[in-house]
């Protein structure tokens, strides 16, 4: 079955683009949740080719590749939809407790970027979003208005928000009506 | 130029001419007035009427204590704003405002008719009147008094304007930017705190925008505020939040504040919110909320033209507005002297200063004589005159005596000033009250704040800028950055003076003196409630409502308690203090709401199929946030029409339908089977790979709390389905054990309700339309009977296809990742083999086979075994959660409510769900209640009617003749097994 | 809205956690060897207490962890929280209201 078939809950929105603020749906990606101890997060590092975080709170890159910290036993690994990733973290882990569960279609969601994406998020996310409370990097489960979001950092002005799929419209529209004011 | 304008002077802009109306009337005013300076350039004094006695009032104030001016701001049918201070309302070219409480108009008002008759309407008047006879409160004087009462009226139209939100955190927020407030915020700011600095005013500086005299640092207080405002502005880590109250202090310094961020404007730009309601979470804060001046009671201390004297002197220079020509002043306190001076610097005649004290002293008051202005000391206002403004103030002594009247076309007055504590009080700080001051201060904080200046009875501005500043270099500090040292700063300012008066002056309770000017309370009325017995200050502000208006009380309260405590003859905290609450003035339901309404008032969880299920013309209903499709009518059919057409397909040929909805846990690890062991009532050790069970939770109080199909993927890994409603609840539920019990456990969950698409493919011609799709799959029956699971391909997706069936027909849920779900859809769809069906139809033909829905047959009350479900309890098993409270004797009685059928005698009467059940239907109510219709249908498979219910006893009554009492007589049923359809489930097994 | 000390996430704001009643109630081990009611007990009884009561909250849209907290039911003022296993520090030890 071609990619083309497939049905992403923000298919026919465009992105918003203006001088203070851009949001733009996510394109299609593979997410992996691992639960497990220390042990399957130290036999998942080499075939991840990364450390998992352990601190809290706090997310590890290499490549396209990304792991975040969601719970000091669970980790939500993000890579792109064609990476071989599974079979080879689930070859790697065999043997050592650990759960590894596809989750790539439960959530999608948006990045959010520019000098006005702390302030849109802040309508509906109650967490301090200043570099100093929530530096580049950081990621956490929290809430946007009435839906759970996963909220990561990618950069100075970037971030990308992730929901349950049936929460994205909601998500999505949120934002863009916080948004309105700049431009 | 209004001959009321002071020729310069004055912070309004006067090369900025505003038109505006009021109730019709046309007037100019200037960019920077609000819409009561305005009005009094243009010697409107009567702005209103009052609530109780519609006597006429003007504007008493210049701020948000105003009770007085409220009026009704038009831009719209729909932007209507009731009830807003004029004192707050910022002038903009073509503003339309209204007074309230009046009929027909303003200056002739029907409803005066009350302030004649006023004698007769007291405190208590209605609890005392309207007694009798009992039936008439509800029909008669309720709604008589309703359309009576009530100040400005509410749009009826939905409000079109946006409001939005907004979460901040800061290290000290300073509330309140008088200049406690703004050397507090400037101090933290240079201490690199982060700050948010809010004021209620449109412009920031609190009592420094009406102040000429004194200098700051060498600078005039105007350009101090200036340049303060400027470095504040200039920091990156403070944000300076005008026209933003803080209405509210919550738990764990959270404040709410409330920003007007276009009501200031003439043309609001469509993309700016109206509103912003902030939410601020400070690790200190800063309260500098200042005072509010009180008014002296007095008879007649209403009439238009008696003002707050600071409020006078606040119009002069602020807004350069003369109050009146000839202003005579009345006071208790040495501040109105100043206004006095600052009148007579004017050029306004100040006839007289009628100072209660027996004595004034001191620098303002030998300032004022020094200036030519009569002073007459232990002197009361017995009463004033005038009819729709003051025309004269009647002077006299407390003993009585000749009434001196004393021409005039303002009086000014002041009984002292009350440190504004709301904001302390409301964090659940402990007030303490200073007799010296006669005054309420915070004394014992509990959140992380701190009060300063005159809030904290700190007067004066050298007392006040040094105050707020050692109090921003102490929440500065205490939030971890302490590098600042609160500067000294040279300030060139009188001293604030003293004097005050709580309650009336002897002589003056009499009739007409007014504490509660927004409720219509006079002295008068406080005394009769202390007369008839009430001790507390809760009970005569309930008995007489003093304090109860939209001000709550700002200017009035401690008036009330000084004349509770002289009447009962007790010290004034005896007689204790009310509770405030928020919010400080009153805030817009659209601001609470913001950006929670129309579309986003919740989200709308809609399926991977939802544009398919709306391509095949489908009803949705709504199932908990879910839109679920209800069935799919074809032109002509209602809803039981279609739902008969569903289900005869599904049972004759094919039905697709969506199950996304459905509740999906993966459970994985090298103990899953162990922890569902404990979990699940049923027992999962031997099931096999690729094989499906039917799952019951029970809580650990032994009641059913949720169902569902349960399959083993592989050795170490389950995919559990719980119902639509119970997904996230079983979760939290697996989670807790998992967690807090047993946390040695290897076995981890993950929700993945919405990673699959879930189609349901039933009837008897379901294998044949699915054996094209699949690749990898045996599909024959003896590889995958029925309660089997498998993983392969489906329209060449990776997929788990279950065979299950919550119909009684042959039948698979396919699941594939939930984008991929419309193209398995429109393949099948394609094949034009199959019938979509809804959820309403899914409930019936379940119902046919007597399959259980937790929540409908179940109301948290029934066992598995109640619920016809008990052979799925391992009783072997050693423990599962609820195993022993199903031990219990009483879980076991023979009388407990069981899942039965029902058959009508009449075969096309479909029961009500939730209708009773007894055996004698002639006997006297209450009736013996036997049981209750939990789900009722017509069958057009059967040709009859069906119902499901839950019968004390049910399982030894098969074949009884019961019935349901209706209001149209009783209805006979026969009891019956539950399965109505296919009782040997030959039909799964196909 | 309180703000609560998550054991792993830190201080975040009350509605991303969701309260679990009193903590230290243990699961017996062996239920069925309990009387009803002492079975009753452990299902029901709860100290109720008036000053600092230990309690669960699991920080349900966070790190989605449950964890034990000590709260003053008086003040509403948390006093410590601990992870789940361990024991609050001695001078945290529920107590009633002075």
């Amino acid at each position: 079955m071609p990619d083309a078939a497939r049905v992403l809950p923000l298919d026919g929105i465009a992105p918003l683009i203006g001088p203070a603020l851009t949001m733009t749906p996510l394109a299609p990606c593979m997410r992996l949740i691992l639960r497990g101890r220390a042990a399957a997060a130290a036999a998942a590092a080499p075939a991840l080719g990364m450390r998992l975080p352990v601190l809290a709170c706090r997310s590890a890159r290499t490549g396209e590749r990304a792991a975040l910290w969601l719970g000091p036993d669970e980790w939500l690994i993000l890579a792109p939809a064609d990476d071989p990733l599974a079979a080879t973290l689930a070859a790697a882990l065999a043997g050592v407790a650990h759960a590894l569960v596809d989750v790539s279609h439960r959530q999608s969601g948006l990045s959010i970027a520019g000098s006005a994406a702390a302030t849109v998020l802040n309508a509906g996310c109650p967490l301090d979003l200043d570099h100093t409370a929530f530096p580049i990097g950081m990621c956490t489960r929290t809430v946007l208005a009435k839906s759970e979001i996963v909220l990561w950092r990618t950069g100075a002005l970037a971030f990308r928000v992730e929901a349950g799929r049936s929460f994205v419209p909601y998500v999505w529209q949120y934002l863009a009506e916080a948004g309105r004011e700049f431009g | 130029m209004s001959a009321l304008r002071t020729p310069t002077g004055g912070r309004i802009d006067r090369s900025r001419k505003l038109r505006f109306s009021f109730d019709g009337r046309s007037f100019d005013g200037f960019a920077g007035d609000t819409l009561a300076s305005a009005l009094l350039a243009n010697g409107v004094h009567l702005v209103g009427r009052s609530f109780k006695y519609h006597r006429p009032r003007g504007i008493l104030s210049a701020g948000s204590d105003e009770p007085n001016a409220l009026v009704a701001v038009a831009r719209d049918a729909a932007r209507v704003t009731p009830n807003l201070r004029a004192t707050q309302v910022e002038l903009y070219s073509e503003l339309r405002a209204e007074s309230q409480n009046r009929f027909p108009s303003l200056g002739f008002d029907i409803g005066v008719i009350n302030d004649v008759v006023s004698p007769l309407l007291p405190a208590g008047f209605y609890y005392k009147t309207f007694k009798w006879p009992a039936w008439a409160w509800q029909r008669l004087y309720e709604p008589a008094i309703r359309a009576a009462a009530g100040l400005g009226r509410a749009p009826t139209l939905p409000d079109p304007d946006r409001y939005i939100s907004r979460f901040a955190h800061c290290d000290v927020l300073v509330i309140g930017a008088g200049p406690a407030g703004l050397a507090a915020a400037l101090v933290a700011a240079d201490a690199g705190a982060r700050v948010i600095l809010c004021d209620e005013q449109a412009e920031c500086g609190g009592s420094l925008l009406a102040e000429t005299a004194a200098t700051i640092d060498g600078w005039p207080a105007g350009d101090w505020v200036a340049t303060t405002l400027a470095t504040l502005a200039a920091n990156p880590r403070v944000r300076v939040l005008p026209r933003t109250t803080a209405f509210g202090y919550f738990a764990h310094n959270m404040v709410g504040l409330n920003e007007r961020v276009t009501d200031h404007l003439a043309a609001p730009p469509a993309d700016l919110p109206r509103e912003r309601l902030w939410q601020v979470r400070a690790a200190e804060v800063v309260i500098a909320t200042g005072a509010l001046e009180r008014p002296l009671v007095f008879p007649n201390n209403d009439r238009p033209g008696v003002m707050l004297a600071d409020a006078g002197r606040t119009y002069l220079l602020r807004y350069g507005v003369v109050p009146g020509r000839r202003v005579v002043i009345a006071t208790a306190h040495d501040a109105a002297y100043r206004a006095a001076l600052d009148l007579h610097a004017a050029g306004i005649a100040v006839p007289l200063i009628a100072d209660l004290r027996q004595t004034a002293t001191g620098d303002w008051p030998e300032a004022a004589r020094a200036a030519g202005i009569r002073v007459r000391t232990g002197a009361i206002i017995a009463t004033t005159g005038g009819r729709r403004r003051v025309a004269w103030a009647g002077v006299a002594q407390p003993d009585g005596g000749t009434i001196e009247p004393v021409p005039c076309d303002a009086l000014l007055m002041s009984g002292g000033w009350t440190p504004s504590v709301h904001l302390f009080s409301q964090s659940r700080g402990k007030l303490r009250f200073d007799a010296e001051a006669q005054a309420f201060l915070p004394n014992l904080s509990v959140e992380r704040e701190r009060s300063a200046g005159a809030c904290r009875g700190v007067f004066g501005l050298t007392a006040a800028l040094a105050d707020g500043a050692a109090a921003g270099e102490a929440a500065a500090k205490a939030a971890g950055h302490g590098g600042a040292r609160a500067p000294r700063m040279a300030v060139t300012a009188k001293a604030f003076g003293g004097g005050g008066l709580l309650g009336p002056a002897a002589g003056t309770a009499a009739k007409h003196a007014f504490v509660d000017f927004q409720n219509d309370v006079t002295a008068k009325d406080i005394g009769l409630a202390t007369r008839e017995g009430f001790r507390s200050i809760e009970h005569v502000k309930r008995y007489t409502t003093t304090g109860m208006a939209t001000d709550q009380g700002k200017t009035s309260n401690m008036h009330a308690l000084g004349i509770v405590a002289a009447a009962l003859d007790v010290p004034l905290p005896q007689v204790g203090l009310t509770t405030f609450r928020m919010p400080y003035t009153p805030v817009t339901f659209g601001s609470f709401a913001a950006l929670s309404r129309g579309d986003l008032f919740e989200p709308l969880r809609r399926t991977p199929l939802h544009a398919q299920a709306v391509a095949a013309g489908a009803v949705f209903e709504d199932v908990g946030a879910w839109k679920r499709a209800r069935y799919f009518p074809r032109a002509g059919e209602d809803m039981h029409a279609a739902v008969a057409r569903e289900c005869v397909a599904v049972r004759s040929r094919a039905g697709l339908f969506d199950g996304s909805t459905l509740g999906k846990i993966e459970i994985v690890g090298a103990d899953a089977a162990e922890f569902l062991n404990r979990m699940y009532v049923n027992a999962w050790s031997k099931l096999g790979v690729g094989r499906c069970r039917y799952g019951i939770l029970c809580r650990e109080d032994g009641f059913v709390a949720d169902d569902g199909v349960i399959g083993r993927i592989a050795a170490d890994r389950f995919h559990v389905t719980t119902t639509t409603g119970g997904a996230a609840r079983v979760l939290a539920l697996m989670e807790d054990y998992l967690q807090t019990e047993w946390p040695d456990l290897d076995v981890w969950l993950t929700s993945v309700t919405e990673q699959w698409a879930v189609i349901a493919l039933q009837g008897p011609q379901a294998r044949d339309i699915l054996a094209p799709f699949v690749a990898g799959i045996d599909l024959a029956r003896a590889a995958m009977p029925h309660m089997s699971v498998v993983e392969g391909q489906v329209c060449g997706i990776p997929a788990r296809l279950f065979r299950v069936s919550f119909t009684g027909e042959l039948g698979f849920e396919i699941n594939v990742p939930a984008d991929h779900g419309p193209a398995v859809w429109q393949a099948l769809m394609a094949t034009g083999a199959v019938t979509p069906y809804g959820t309403e139809a899914m409930h019936l033909l379940r119902a046919e086979k007597g399959y259980i829905i937790v929540g409908q047959e179940t109301d948290g009350t029934a066992t598995p075994d109640d619920a016809g479900v008990g052979w799925a309890v391992a009783r072997s098993k050693r423990d599962f959660v609820g195993k022993r409270s199903l031990a219990r004797a009483s879980m076991a009685a023979p009388a407990r409510k069981q899942l039965v059928g029902l058959l009508t005698e009449d075969p096309n009467l479909v029961l009500e769900e939730g209708a009773q059940l007894v055996d004698d239907p002639t006997q006297a109510p209450p009736m013996r209640l036997l049981g209750h219709v939990t789900s009722s249908y017509y069958s057009a498979s059967l040709g009859h009617s069906i119902a499901l219910a839950m019968l004390s006893g049910g399982r030894a009554r098969h074949g009884a003749r019961l019935f349901v009492p209706m209001p149209g007589g009783a209805i006979a049923v026969q009891v019956t097994a539950p399965v109505f359809y296919d009782p040997e489930g030959a039909r799964l097994d196909a | 809205m309180l703000l609560i000390d998550c054991p792993y996430c830190g201080k975040r704001p009350e509605i991303e956690f969701s309260y679990g009643g009193e903590a230290h109630v243990a699961r017996p081990a062996d239920p069925q060897a309990l009387s009803d009611d002492a079975w009753a007990a452990y299902l029901y009884l709860r100290s109720n207490p008036k000053g600092r009561h230990a309690e669960r909250w699991r920080h349900t849209h966070g790190c989605a962890r449950f964890f034990n907290a000590v709260r003053d039911t008086v003040s509403d003022f948390f006093v410590t929280t601990y992870k789940v296993g361990e024991t609050p520090p001695a001078e945290a030890w529920p107590r009633a209201a002075e």
